[in-house]
């Protein structure tokens, strides 16, 4: 009798692994982002074909079922990308959802997959609540934060000499809080702020607010803004020739995407942070290559993070055993993350990966040698400098 | 109102009965509809649907029966979803209160715009709308209650009267529901009244309704008020339906969007706003996983109904010749 039990129990573990609980017998994984808007570059369908390229790359299969990859337009409308994401789970057997950039739609979608038992892991979406304040067990946020970038552009960049800083501030919560966050690393760093001067949301015309940060003479004019704000300030900055005049732009978000836009000829000279470059080593060079050949561009952060988000989502079911949420969740907390994007990057309790971010400098055009060769690394900043102690973070999941 | 020498009602009861019976019919079926769709449809896309239907007829009321072409409805709408949801979420106050009280905040955006505005007419009406519209976005923006471009996440629905619990779907359909027929019955009443057909004079013969007595400027703001309360009704009830206010819905986009809705449907009838919310908001959804752009289909799409059908899709119903058989009279 005996013996029966210890072979049915046998059997029992030993056939664990074909019974794998992957739930309605596909892994299916949600891209959710702006495919026709303002940020259709930045994420858009290219991190969906970067998704694609990690189930390619990871085989195809885990736990013997087949990995399907779809992906929606959320049109930067909260309201609509969370009737797609509620539609995904509900009739379309989604198991995650990824990219989510915009951080109303990011916030709104991982509120709902938390209700639903969802995993999600944002990349595209910027605001340190998704790790913080409103962090949920399975939600992970991946790419980059605004804490990095404030810590990449502001800290070292006082260290690579820039250490007097005047800011260009966009007039609404999100500009202050970047300038805000980024003057405290300058002046943690021993740098000093000579004064910001704020414009309105959307704004035409910088001449004013240039000329003002020209006549601060300060080494360095931080933009506190984003998306067009961004792009006309260094367009107009290259027109009144602030960096031929000695003085540094440095942009707080912006992606090799939006450099691209630009071009080298205005966008020389600027700095930025960015957690990868594709022309940085080997690895990644292969990798951008590869991305390349699909979409016609080259990755930015955004791309090569939703790149990896799926690896490792894939990795962590494998290991799990199950593609049921927390069990998943707990792996991608477990296990290191070693891919392209990331090397020895780990994954805080509150769901933050913390790896190396990169300050940069876009090249002359003259410095130039291949197409899309548009960085010069400047500094690596250490993910547990660039990122918030997940301790810290005030996320509730983390006993402080 | 056309001046038809033959009275049609009297020339339809001999070919297809008279157009009252015909219009009950039709309403039985679309309630029957509406009651049966979140089994066959899916629920948190009818009530979205149902939420822009109501706005869209909010602003019709505005638009079709009274002639004002206001570009700031967004912020009655937006408005009245960051209210509902910030007293729902902090001050913890009930959904039919919070609903309330981004219907009297709503009211109270659509007096202050309504009394600057309702001075001028025409293009300068609109122009001062999409200012003042554009000043309470930026507000939204900057302030620090509706957290900038986060917006107010996680709004619990909480329970009806305390009892019924929202956060099941099929409660809340049936509450969104009941929402849209009171608010859809209270624009039907209101267009109806005596006040109603005093709008329709203005929007047809402003000076002859001055020279007949009437404080004009009153009944504009009236109405003026009533479409923000109502637009304000759908707002409040759409960051219910959702769990969130964002800026999405104080855009000037968003008040662009309820023109082509109500355009698209039909202006000036009960049934075309309703109908061009649901073109709309169906299109938004369905193309969001094409690979085309959204953006330029619903572009073409406003384009071709402005060339092809110019008094929207219930309006040329109306006007065509099988819809004045069935005794549909078209507007003007």
């Amino acid at each position: 009798m005996n013996k029966l039990i210890m072979t049915t129990a046998l059997v029992a573990a030993g056939a664990a692994p074909a019974f794998a609980q992957v739930s309605d017998d596909v892994v299916k994984i949600g891209i959710l982002n702006d495919q026709s808007g303002v940020y259709a570059d930045f994420g858009g369908l290219s991190s969906y074909e970067a998704a694609l390229m990690a189930v390619e790359d990871f085989g195809g299969t885990v736990l013997d079922m087949p990995v399907e990859v779809i992906t929606a337009d959320h049109q930067n409308k909260a309201d609509i990308a969370s009737n797609i994401a509620r539609q995904w789970y509900d009739t379309e057997q989604v198991d995650s959802i990824m990219e989510l950039t915009t951080s109303s739609v990011a916030l709104a979608v991982q509120a709902l997959s938390n209700e639903a038992g969802k995993v999600t892991i944002t990349t595209g979406a910027a605001t340190t609540e998704l790790t913080g304040a409103q962090c949920a067990p399975n939600s992970f946020h991946w790419a980059y934060d605004t804490h990095a970038l404030a810590v990449g552009t502001g800290g070292a960049l006082v260290e690579q000499g820039g250490d007097s800083w005047f800011f260009l501030t966009a007039d609404y919560a999100f500009g202050y809080s970047l300038e805000e966050q980024t003057s405290a690393f300058v002046t943690s760093q021993g740098g000093t702020v000579a004064g910001s001067v704020r414009h309105p949301l959307t704004n035409p015309d910088f001449s004013s607010f240039l000329l003002q940060a020209q006549a601060s003479g300060a080494k360095v004019i931080g933009l506190a803004n984003a998306g067009l704000d961004t792009q006309n300030a260094i367009k107009q900055a290259a027109e009144f020739g602030i960096t031929q005049g000695g003085q540094q732009l440095a942009a707080l978000l912006f992606t090799l995407s939006e450099v691209h836009g630009l071009g080298l000829e205005a966008a020389q000279g600027l700095s930025l942070t960015e957690s990868f470059y594709w022309n940085r080593d080997e690895a990644s060079a292969e990798f951008g290559n590869r991305f390349f050949e699909r979409t016609g561009v080259m990755p930015n952060m955004v791309h090569a993070g939703t790149y990896s988000a799926v690896l490792s989502y894939l990795k962590a079911i494998e290991a799990a055993g199950t593609d049921e949420a927390s069990a998943v969740s707990a792996k991608l907390k477990e296990l290191p993350v070693d891919d392209v994007f990331a090397q020895g990057g780990t994954v805080g309790a509150n769901g933050r990966l913390i790896k190396d971010v990169y300050l940069m400098q876009v090249k002359a055009p003259g410095e130039s040698d291949i197409a899309w060769d548009y960085y010069n690394v400047l500094q690596t900043i250490p993910g547990a400098e660039a990122y918030l102690d997940p301790a810290e973070s005030g996320c509730p999941l983390v006993q402080g | 109102m056309s001046g038809a020498t033959h009275t049609p009602a009297a020339a339809q009861t001999t070919t297809f009965g008279n157009a009252g019976a015909l219009r009950i019919v039709m309403m039985v079926v679309i309630l029957g509809l509406l009651l049966a769709a979140p089994f066959f449809l899916y629920p948190i896309f009818v009530m979205k649907l149902l939420c822009f239907a109501l706005f869209a007829a909010a602003f019709n009321l505005l638009l079709g029966y009274t002639g004002f072409l206001s570009f700031g409805h967004a912020t009655f709408f937006g408005g009245a979803s960051y209210f509902t949801a910030y007293t729902v979420k902090e001050w913890g106050v009930s959904p039919e209160i919070g609903i309330l009280i981004g219907v009297v905040g709503a009211a109270a955006l659509g007096l202050v715009m309504g009394l600057i505005a309702i001075r001028r007419q025409g293009i300068y009406f609109a122009m001062i709308t999409l200012a003042l519209s554009q000043m309470f976005f930026f507000y939204c923006v900057q302030s620090g209650w509706t957290k900038g471009e986060d917006g107010i996440q996680s709004v619990p629905r909480g329970h009806l009267f305390g009892l019924i619990d929202l956060s099941n779907t099929t409660n809340m359909y049936y509450f969104v529901l009941a929402v849209f027929l009171i608010g859809v019955a209270i624009i039907y009443r209101f267009v109806n009244s005596p006040f109603g057909m005093i709008l329709k004079s203005i929007r047809e013969n402003e000076q002859r309704t001055v020279s007949l007595g009437y404080a004009v400027d009153r009944y504009k703001l009236g109405a003026f008020v009533m479409s923000a309360a109502l637009a304000g009704l759908a707002g409040g009830l759409k960051s219910l339906v959702f769990g969130f206010a964002t800026l999405t819905d104080v855009t000037w986009q968003m008040s662009g969007e309820v023109i082509l809705m109500t355009l698209l449907g039909g202006i000036g009838t009960m049934i075309g706003p309703v109908v061009g919310a649901g073109i709309i908001v169906t299109l938004q959804n369905e193309l969001a996983t094409s690979d085309f752009p959204v953006t330029i289909i619903t572009g073409l799409v406003f384009m071709a109904c402005v060339l092809l059908f110019r008094r929207g899709l219930v309006g040329e119903f109306y006007a065509s010749r099988l819809g004045r058989k069935l005794g549909f009279r078209p507007e003007q």
